[in-house]
């Protein structure tokens, strides 16, 4: 009986030994790309990926499904962009505002919505992502319609952080794109150090009891609308912090952020990497950058694509890459 | 002695069926106290209704003397109610002891930011938690399986794992619904001194029970329900000479045969 089902705790497998595993990967990738080019992608992969850890939380260890996340990103983004550039506020405040704005926001919208179950749940988070784009897309003078809107650098203590720049630190010279790159890393670092935290308390176990079963959950004393509402805003906060940062870092954002689009996209990393898997969804942000950059000679297959992988990931991995490459490892070790 | 539980008049219908009808008992604080019927005889229907898990159409509820009819089951929780199921509700995809340490959710901080940031305070008693977690699966003999998936568990082992969740909250008043289904002779046996054992610690235990041989050895009080009605009441050497519950049990024709339909 013993083997099986018991949870063998190697470096692997215990969570704050694959955070170490990641800062290592993470403060090694320099050495590994040599131009702006693949800095580029690789700051856009830790913002995704930051996303996608708050989105876990929410789909993958709560199993509650949104449709709609990308509202919350665009949200912050948006709010940064008009409060800099609109009403002067500095950058930082900027964002740290419009986490609290957007974290109002969800949870004055989950209210109402997340007494929804399963499939309805996730028609009523849809429905607030398609409200979001068409918002952007009409408020002309406040979001700039379709055409979008320009957003200053970001500036970190009185020092300016923009792309263009170089910067002088200790004898060593940084392009900005190499600093944007190691401020991303770093919030992703951050981001996943908290989940994890979550995760390994009792407001963690609490979620997972909402998946695992809600019935449990209540009779054990969990206050199930609180709980998820709780979530809900947890991952809208992540979102928007990481809508905010992508913002300051392209200059310059489009509705297509909130779009419908970006939604799926979302929770295309959350099953592809694995839900419950915080590092799994990290691997599947990477995943899901990466294509269109294989695919820019077939734009307008993309969409096909990522749908043609969701579907072999539910039929061959249900359980998402990582988790399921990790079982197969641990049972040819046996 | 005084009453912990009181259910007065309490009735239930699921379209126009009457699975529970004006029942009314008093649970002795310390007893247990358990409740037997023929199959569909409203028993679990009842204990979804005294634990909030479904609405009464009538009657009341009180628990230590406060009304609690219809209360939320997290709210009941925390006054001090546990229960476990017939079918089982552990979480899958957690591991053993978690399902435990879940049942102490009401003891534990749950706050957001004190998570996030793995205060001291929140990390020692989730430390302590865990240890007392283990004893309790030990206790209630399944100690074994620790370290174990809930899902890689046997069917035999579910069961005491959620004793041991329920037994967590450290309540006043342990509802079980059907313990010994699906166990083995000698697993019922445990289980019987696992009850007499809780019961010893001054908690009150309220059980549904099919095994009678269990029921009639652990029992202070019983009661017997049929057709979602009172049958008789009493200590079990009263039941069990109780020619209207032999009638029930053993289809004598000592009643008049009811009319009434069997609940869908």
């Amino acid at each position: 009986m013993k083997g099986a089902g018991t949870m063998k705790k190697n470096i692997l497998m215990s969570p704050y030994g694959g955070l170490l595993l990641l800062t290592l990967i993470l403060a090694l990738m320099p050495l590994a790309v040599s131009n702006d080019f693949h800095y580029d992608l690789l700051t856009k992969i830790c913002l995704t990926a930051t996303v996608a850890v708050g989105l876990n939380l929410l789909v993958g260890y709560a199993g509650q499904v949104s449709l709609g996340h990308a509202a919350f990103y665009g949200a912050g983004a948006y709010a940064s962009a008009i409060l800099t550039s609109q009403y002067n506020l500095s950058p930082m405040v900027a964002l740290l505002s419009a986490a609290a704005g957007v974290g109002v926001l969800a949870w004055l919208v989950g209210r109402p919505i997340l007494h929804l179950k399963g499939h309805y749940l996730s028609m009523a988070t849809l429905g607030l992502g398609v409200i979001a784009a068409i918002v952007l897309n009409n408020e002309e003078q406040l979001t700039g319609g379709p055409d979008g809107i320009g957003l200053p650098p970001l500036s970190l203590f009185g020092h300016e952080l923009s792309v263009f720049g170089e910067y002088q630190f200790a004898g060593l010279t940084l392009t900005g794109v190499e600093l944007w790159y190691l401020l991303a890393a770093a919030v992703l670092v951050v981001a996943v150090l908290l989940a994890l935290n979550i995760i390994d308390s009792p407001l963690g176990r609490a979620l997972r009891a909402l998946h695992g079963s809600e019935i449990a959950a209540q009779v054990a004393g969990v206050d199930t609308a609180k709980y998820k509402l709780r979530v809900f805003v947890i991952s809208a906060v992540y979102a928007s912090v990481a809508g905010s940062l992508y913002g300051h870092y392209s200059g310059f954002i489009t509705p297509t952020v909130a779009s419908f689009e970006h939604s799926i996209e979302l929770i295309t990393i959350v099953v592809l990497g694995g839900m419950a898997s915080t590092f799994g969804v990290i691997i599947g942000a990477a995943i899901l950058v990466l294509i269109p950059q294989f695919l820019t000679d077939f734009q307008e297959l993309e969409m096909v694509v990522f749908g043609a992988i969701l579907m072999a990931v539910m039929i061959f991995l249900p359980r998402g890459l990582l988790p399921s490459v990790l079982q197969r490892l641990q049972r040819g070790a046996q | 002695m005084s009453a912990l539980l009181s259910v007065t008049n309490l009735s239930k219908e699921f379209g126009g069926v009457h699975a529970i009808e004006a029942l009314s008992f008093d649970v002795q604080r310390g007893h247990v106290h358990s409740i037997i019927g023929p199959n569909g005889a409203g028993k679990t229907t009842l204990f979804n209704l005294v634990t909030g898990l479904y609405q009464p159409s009538a009657g009341t509820v009180t628990l230590g003397g406060r009304d609690i009819t219809g209360r939320a089951p997290h709210k009941l929780c925390e006054m001090g109610m546990a229960r476990t199921f017939q079918n089982l509700q552990i979480c899958m995809n957690m591991s053993a002891l978690e399902n435990v340490m879940l049942g102490r959710h009401r003891h534990l901080g749950s706050g957001a930011l004190a998570a996030m940031l793995k205060l001291p305070g929140l990390r020692k008693a989730d430390r302590d938690c865990r240890e007392h977690c283990r004893e309790l699966m030990a206790f209630v003999g399944c100690g074994d399986y620790q370290d174990h998936a809930a899902s890689a568990m046997p069917y035999g082992a579910l069961k005491r794992l959620e004793i041991a969740r329920a037994l967590a909250a450290e309540p006043d008043i342990l509802l079980l619904d059907e313990p010994a289904a699906g166990l083995n002779a000698t697993e019922t046996d445990a289980l019987r001194s696992v009850i007499q054992k809780i019961a010893g610690k001054g908690i009150t235990v309220v059980l549904v029970e099919h095994d009678m041989k269990l029921v009639m050895k652990v029992s202070d009080h019983l009661l017997v329900i049929s057709y979602g009605r009172k049958l008789a009441e009493g200590t079990p050497e009263e039941i069990r000479e109780h020619p209207e519950v032999i009638a029930a049990y053993l289809g004598g024709g000592t009643r008049e045969p009811r009319t009434q339909e069997v609940p869908a």
